[in-house]
């Protein structure tokens, strides 16, 4: 396959202009992540504001892929409920896990689908899902202490 | 090189190895620079393999039929030309392992239960470097954990060379094992450890070398090298994976308590207790890998008929081409030594603010197959204060035109990265 396709424009616009870059106050839970085998890692925080996802901001260094997926989290999941929020990471996740053989729905993933290509490359797979396993927890995180 | 020796016929040396004729992603020719990692397998390594599968194989040691003879004399044998290509005085030194890390391992664990004379223990001082591999850092904390012993190390300077300054106060009295890497794997420098042996002498400390990046490239005599263990493996060095060899001074071997338990290493064994065999075998418990070494065999064949001064002038020749093309490359910061003095084809380089994974992947993408990541020593590359490096990495069968398909291939990710 062609190296373009996961080396797609929307991808290097994300990573050469992140969206919603920085940590930032106020928020309830943080999350570190690191993938060990690469050193790349992000810190992403989230506030939740009556059951809808407030702010998301976050910090990291890696490679394109790790940078831009986040970038590209921030858009997706900003204002959205919860519930809504975890749908779209699912279908984020099914996407690139998939070998290549799931189709996205761009209504769902909007500029999210850029990573498709990233889903044949097995090795990278975890570079895409490094800031969505941040916001999973950190969302774990503000639900266990509301529990 | 101070001696002369007839250049490599690389183009015939290549043809060895079929691997190195595959394309990736559709017609692009393979450039495999990431033998640091692994090397290829020549054809004659290859043939060895299937032809002891075909014709002798049986367990070793343990059987008196004609099988089990041949399959014993192969895998003895693979020992006698690993003992011979690292002149090594007694092929009873050559202990065959799973690879470097194990070799490694076996020394520091049986290190904290050995007798008086050379166990570590509570107060005792263990001496690595910071340009370790893992595998020569990670055995050493859990020694330390299990003893109580103290970890020192050796710096290394922003040129990628050991800073040895310090020598005489990292290395005291207290030190009982020194183990340091001969050749970095994420440098290249080649370090001097005739002066570190030198001075774990005088306080009677004991010398392990992780000798897994230049034993494959340059000769290398134990004998003359001065240290008590050499551990090397046998897939960087054109054998197969899954061995690996612990060269160890033999009063050491034989007075040091064995590492695995099982088959193969026992003299007797009692529902009470058991006694242990002489080395090498005390050290090799269980069904060893006998394929592997046949294949390490004639791997070692292989190299000693193309001549490893041979193979290290090659490679020099190489260190100083890609030195000087990368050094040509805007953008490019090599991390190690910027001479091709003490040093391997190994290079080591960060390429603007491109993150080397996607340098890495961009350069997959044209054919050229190089390692990015931290290449398990992290310390050292967060000690050049970077998180990861992209590292080209050459053998006998590379050539300068590769060299410059790497170089070409650096253009295309910064047309791609802007």
């Amino acid at each position: 396959m062609n190296i373009e396709s996961m080396y797609q424009e929307i991808i290097l616009d994300h990573y050469k202009n992140p969206h919603g870059r920085g940590l930032r106050d106020p928020y309830d839970a943080e999350s570190f992540q690191v993938n060990p085998t690469c050193g790349d890692e992000v810190t992403l925080r989230v506030a939740v504001e009556q059951d809808r996802i407030g702010d998301v901001s976050y910090e990291g260094q890696g490679c394109s892929i790790s940078q831009a997926s986040t970038s590209v989290l921030t858009d997706l999941v900003t204002g959205r409920s919860v519930d809504e929020a975890l749908t779209t990471m699912d279908a984020f996740v099914e996407m690139v896990q998939g070998r290549g053989k799931v189709e996205p729905d761009e209504d769902v993933l909007e500029d999210g689908v850029a990573f498709a290509g990233v889903a044949k490359y097995p090795a990278r797979v975890k570079c895409a899902l490094l800031g969505w396993m941040a916001f999973k927890d950190a969302v774990s995180r503000v639900e266990g202490a509301a529990r | 090189m101070t001696t002369t020796v007839a250049p490599l016929d690389v183009e015939t040396i290549r043809k060895d190895f079929p691997i190195l004729s595959r394309t990736v992603h559709g017609d692009r020719p393979l450039v495999y620079l990431d033998n640091a990692a692994t090397s290829q397998k020549p054809r004659q390594v290859l043939d060895a393999i299937v032809r002891y599968y075909e014709t002798s194989n049986a367990n070793v040691h343990r059987g008196v039929h004609s099988l089990a003879e041949e399959a014993t004399a192969l895998y003895e044998g693979a020992r006698d030309k690993v003992a011979a290509f690292v002149n090594a005085p007694s092929r009873d030194e050559v202990v065959f392992t799973k690879n470097s890390s194990e070799a490694m391992n076996l020394v520091a664990r049986v290190l904290g239960e050995a007798g008086p004379g050379y166990r570590v223990g509570a107060g005792d001082e263990i001496v690595i470097t910071e340009m370790e591999h893992h595998s020569n850092i990670v055995p050493w904390h859990q020694l330390a954990e299990r003893t109580g012993a103290t970890l020192k190390w050796f710096r290394i300077t922003d040129e990628g060379r050991l800073d040895l300054s310090d020598l005489d106060s990292v290395i005291t009295e207290r030190t009982k094992i020194v183990s340091m890497v001969h050749v970095s794997n994420l440098l290249g420098t080649i370090n001097p450890v005739e002066r570190v042996i030198a001075r774990a002498r005088e306080v009677g400390a004991l010398v392990l070398l992780d000798a897994s990046q230049s034993v494959p490239h340059m000769p290398v005599d134990v004998a003359a090298l001065g240290a008590d263990f050499v551990a090397f493996t046998g897939h960087k060095m054109l054998g197969p994976t899954g061995i690996g060899v612990l060269w160890g001074r033999l009063p050491l071997l034989q007075e040091l308590p064995p590492f695995l338990g099982g088959g193969e290493m026992i003299a007797a064994v009692t529902m009470e207790r058991s006694t242990y065999a002489e080395p090498p075998h005390k050290f090799e418990a269980g069904t060893p890998p006998i394929a592997e070494a046949v294949g390490l065999g004639a791997a070692v064949d292989y190299l000693t008929a193309v001549g490893m001064p041979a193979i290290a002038a090659h490679e020099h020749g190489l260190t100083e081409y890609v030195l000087e093309a990368l050094s040509s490359v805007e953008g490019v910061r090599i991390v190690g030594p910027p001479t091709a003095q003490d040093r391997v084809a190994e290079v080591s380089f960060t390429f603007g603010d491109i993150h080397p994974h996607d340098v890495g992947q961009l350069l997959d993408a044209q054919g050229v197959a190089v390692r990015v990541g931290h290449h398990c020593a992290r310390p050292a590359v967060l000690r050049y204060g970077i998180p990861a490096t992209t590292r080209a990495s050459f053998y006998l069968y590379n050539t300068r035109a590769e060299v410059d398909a790497l170089v070409a291939g650096l253009a295309q990710v910064r047309k791609v990265f802007g």
